[in-house]
């Protein structure tokens, strides 16, 4: 099987609109597996009420990578997302979204890689429909066979420092860690947990699922992930394409602030405003 | 030639290959390498029994009883 990924130009540029200003979005691009993207949110596309509103959202969120699944084909799906992301110039990962067993997310990825020519594969195995939970065991044996066949994986996985690394050591080239479930919206559960996954990792931690809002975002990124995807908070907001160019603003933000370095945290105050030169009244005269 | 092509029964014409098949359900002109021949791509990847079967070996791989066939395509997913 011949595997190219021909639309993987060096560094993809904004689809529409200017770069939003005084972030210096061009020298501080996401790089994965060696390709830079010029912006740090990666959308999903699940959820959204209509390709019309998915297209602008997707515009509006700046994003120049998006997932999408894997399904039977039907000739009602005949103007699909796949001719949408293309004429949009935003290039697509399939993901395997729906498989429990490493088996048939190993199946899925093959079909992503020969529908989408991509060697790159979001890699999600969940165990059960309540949680959608990574199962940590199925995801560690389909990384590692998919790996072996020349995939490159980005590896949804739980907030578990001990799990991110033994990806890393197998060779996955991001790892994917969950903010809280899929679709739930309650952010960034575990944020210490984050931290040292990104404090550990050699490779790009994706902050993934489980974003409600522009701030969940904003503080994945200053926890200090590379990137964050987004797609039931902008897809099901009551606003989706507002909300895509809140979630585009929101990583610019938590990015500047993650590089531009947040004062410590302290228990007791310290002015700002210096203490000499206060002009008060006479000590001790009473009212 | 009875078989399943995603899920539903399919009746295949005797040496009915997967080229025509999907060539078929997608619409598109496809040549003999599986590619649309205006150039631009399908998207479509196929499984025969759970195996990959690459575009290439479309126009060569013929329908035959029994079999399960999966036509799949990106659709949105997170």
């Amino acid at each position: 099987m011949s595997v190219t990924d021909q639309t993987t130009p060096t560094t993809t540029g904004p689809a529409s609109g200017a770069p939003t200003p005084g972030t210096d979005r061009g020298a501080d691009p996401l790089v994965l597996d060696g390709v830079a993207f010029d912006s740090r949110l990666i959308m999903g596309t699940g959820g959204a009420t209509s390709l019309a509103t998915l297209e602008k959202a997707l515009v509006a969120s700046g994003t120049r990578l998006t997932t999408v699944a894997l399904r039977r084909f039907s000739p009602q799906t005949r103007d699909s997302i796949f001719g949408m992301l293309e004429r949009l110039g935003i290039r697509a990962l399939p993901n395997t979204a729906g498989c429990f067993t490493a088996r048939d997310a190993i199946l899925t990825a093959e079909l992503g890689r020969e529908a989408l020519e991509t060697d790159w594969v979001k890699l999600e195995v969940i165990a059960d429909e309540d949680t959608r939970l990574p199962d940590p065991i199925e995801l560690f044996e389909a990384a590692q066979t998919l790996i072996g066949r020349g995939f490159h994986v980005f590896a949804y996985t739980n907030d578990d420092p001990v799990l991110a690394r033994r990806l890393e050591d197998i060779g996955v080239s991001a790892v994917m860690p969950g903010g809280a479930p899929i679709g739930t919206g309650l952010g960034v559960l575990n944020p210490h947990n984050i931290e040292l996954i990104v404090a550990r990792a050699g490779v790009p931690v994706v902050l993934d699922a489980g974003i409600g809002t522009a701030s969940d975002a904003t503080l994945a990124m200053e926890l200090g992930c590379a990137a964050v995807l987004v797609a039931s908070a902008i897809t099901r907001a009551a606003d989706a394409v507002a909300m895509a160019e809140a979630m585009r603003a929101a990583v610019v933000a938590g990015r500047l602030a993650r590089r531009a370095g947040r004062i410590p945290r302290r228990d007791l105050a310290l002015a700002s405003s210096p203490d000499e030169g206060i002009v008060t009244g006479p000590h001790g005269t009473g009212a | 030639m009875n078989l399943h092509v995603n899920g539903e029964p399919y009746a295949a014409r005797p040496g009915e290959t997967v080229l025509a098949l999907v060539r078929n359900r997608t619409g598109r002109d496809l040549g003999p390498d599986g590619r649309p021949t205006d150039g631009g791509r399908l998207g479509i990847a196929v499984a025969l029994d759970q195996a990959v079967v690459p575009r290439g070996a479309w126009a060569t791989t013929e329908l035959a009883d029994g079999q399960r066939l999966d036509i799949v395509t990106a659709v949105q997913g997170g």
